[in-house]
């Protein structure tokens, strides 16, 4: 009886981990309508191009020898348990297991659904570059610098924090990161800082006196169906952070974290609304968006501890955060098209230093540490590589590319095409 | 025969084709244009960033008349398309040196 209820534990947490891995996929088409709704009409099929790309390229990378990295799963999932692995001796393995461990631990799953569930955040950490660089990027360019960031930069810190393994065996981190605001998310933003510098702003975004140019996206309700698409979509990439359901603490907590991370999106929508209203003097539905967005960035790092009504603010204050941040980048010149250095940058860190609210046994130290580990590490290689993709084949389009749009320099095809003639 | 080219506020053209029908127009051709006269643009905001609309949507109507119908089409179009308010448009009158109906063949004042 007691193998019985194993074996639904195992099927359960297994479950768990595909349900909200697939929820993370998920995130993929969230950020590829969000930018896809930011960029102009000229530029849209490349970065839908880009998009559907990177995922796969991460989910490749990350099989080959990224999991290996990080969680020393094996190159090429060697150590992952197949289908025929999964015979009647290695499932009598795993019920003796779980019969000596009990129920209080974490419990058996499938070691597939694990690696299921890791390479969609690697997929997800990618695709905060592409928005950065959008819009001037050559396309081979940035598939180049995914390689490397999936199968090797994100897996080596993403090694020394939820692996627990020491940094070149120098020291150990002791950081709280749930989710990821600085794993996933800081991470992503440190590689796209990294590569909008290398790049340059888009032409006529910063004028020679100092004024900051609009260039208004092309399509506002795919990027709202974006925001809204990444807003469930997170409710698996914190949820699933869990790592477990069955049992009654832990089911519990699954539902506190779904439910605060609504809540953070919430506070984080209405808190850059307000602002954006106060700054601007009109209600900025992009702003509104990346708030949402920063509501859920800012709580990633610790939505199980904090009460719903913290939560809230921890959002709202993303939100707030993000607002100014976005405007600052652009006084410095820094060109992101859509706000994602903002979103997961910035308010990454703010995510970072939030679980401090909430979080007991976390030290601000331990927190500091971390976070300088993750930036620095992924700002430095990735800049190192963004240059030698520079060298050897150049990162930016033409600016004659550029004006006719990148849609048709590196995709040859139109993602609105008119004066068609059949 | 004449060619009548309006510059109009995009919200009148169903009131200037009605007009345009009731004295025997019997085809247009529309545009979508963009302009500016002496309406000014607007200021648009984008993220923190302001920035001048000086091109205003219109419609450009087009359309082909004989000369014994002018003067009504003018003031078809002049009636129905005013608001009072600037922005309301111009109307632009050319000679057509010749007019083809392409499936019959037909010239001049049969094929208008």
């Amino acid at each position: 009886m007691q193998d019985q209820i194993f074996e639904l534990q195992y099927a359960m947490d297994t479950f768990y981990f595909l349900v909200c891995g697939a929820l993370v996929m998920w995130m993929a088409a969230g950020f590829a309508m969000l930018e896809a709704g930011l960029v102009r009409s000229k530029n849209t099929t490349e970065i839908l191009t880009k998009n559907v790309a990177l995922f796969a390229i991460a989910c490749t990378m990350y099989l080959v020898c990224g999991y290996q990295i990080m969680y020393d799963g094996g190159y090429f999932l060697s150590g992952v348990t197949t289908v025929a692995g999964m015979d009647d001796a290695a499932i009598a393995e795993i019920l003796a297991a779980s019969n000596e461990a009990g129920f209080g631990d974490m419990g058996e799953y499938s070691g597939a659904s694990d690696f299921f569930f890791q390479v969609v955040f690697v997929a997800t950490a990618m695709s905060i570059v592409s928005g950065a660089v959008a819009e001037r990027m050559k396309l081979w360019a940035f598939l180049g610098f995914a390689v490397v960031m999936t199968g090797f930069i994100y897996p080596m810190e993403g090694s020394w924090t939820w692996n627990g393994d020491s940094v070149f065996g120098l020291f150990e981190l002791s950081y709280s990161d749930y989710a990821g605001s600085g794993i996933v998310h800081l991470a992503g933003a440190a590689a796209a800082l990294a590569g909008v510098i290398v790049l340059g702003p888009r032409k006529g975004k910063y004028k020679a006196d100092g004024t900051i140019m609009a260039i208004p996206g092309a399509n506002l309700p795919l990027a709202t169906l974006g925001t809204f698409i990444l807003w469930l979509g997170w409710f698996g990439f914190n949820g699933g952070s869990t790592l477990k359901l069955g049992g009654i603490g832990v089911a519990n907590e699954v539902a506190n974290v779904f439910l605060n991370t609504n809540a953070a999106a919430a506070g984080g929508l209405i808190a850059a609304l307000i602002v954006a209203r106060l700054m601007f003097g009109k209600a900025d539905l992009t702003m509104a968006l990346n708030g949402a967005l920063a509501g859920l960035v800012a709580i990633t790092a610790e939505p199980a501890d904090p009460t719903p009504l913290l939560a809230t603010l921890i959002g709202a204050a993303g939100g707030v955060i993000v607002v100014f941040s976005i405007v600052f980048l652009d006084k410095i010149k820094i060109d992101d098209p859509v706000g994602a250095i903002s979103v997961h940058g910035t308010v990454g860190i703010w995510g970072i230093f939030a679980v401090l609210l909430s979080d007991a046994d976390a030290t601000f130290g331990g927190q500091l540490v971390g976070m300088l580990t993750i930036f620095i590490w992924v700002f430095v290689t990735s800049i190192i590589v963004w240059f030698a993709l520079k060298a050897i084949m150049g990162v930016r389009v033409s600016e004659e590319e550029e004006a006719e749009g990148v849609d048709l320099s590196e995709c040859g095809m139109e993602a609105y095409p008119e004066f068609v003639t059949q | 025969m004449k060619l009548v080219t309006a510059i109009i506020k995009p919200f009148k053209l169903d009131d200037v084709r009605e007009a345009l029908s009731e004295i025997g127009v019997q085809g247009i051709t529309v545009t979508e244009v963009k302009g500016f006269g002496r309406q000014k643009g607007h200021t648009e905001l984008y993220r923190g960033a302001e920035y001048v609309v000086d091109f205003l949507p219109k419609v450009k109507l087009e359309v082909a008349i004989a000369d014994s119908l002018l003067d009504q089409t003018l003031e078809a179009i002049t009636k129905a398309a005013n608001t009072g308010k600037i922005g309301d448009g111009k109307i632009f009158v050319t000679d057509l040196a010749q007019i083809i109906r392409i499936r019959t063949g037909e010239t001049g004042e049969e094929a208008v």
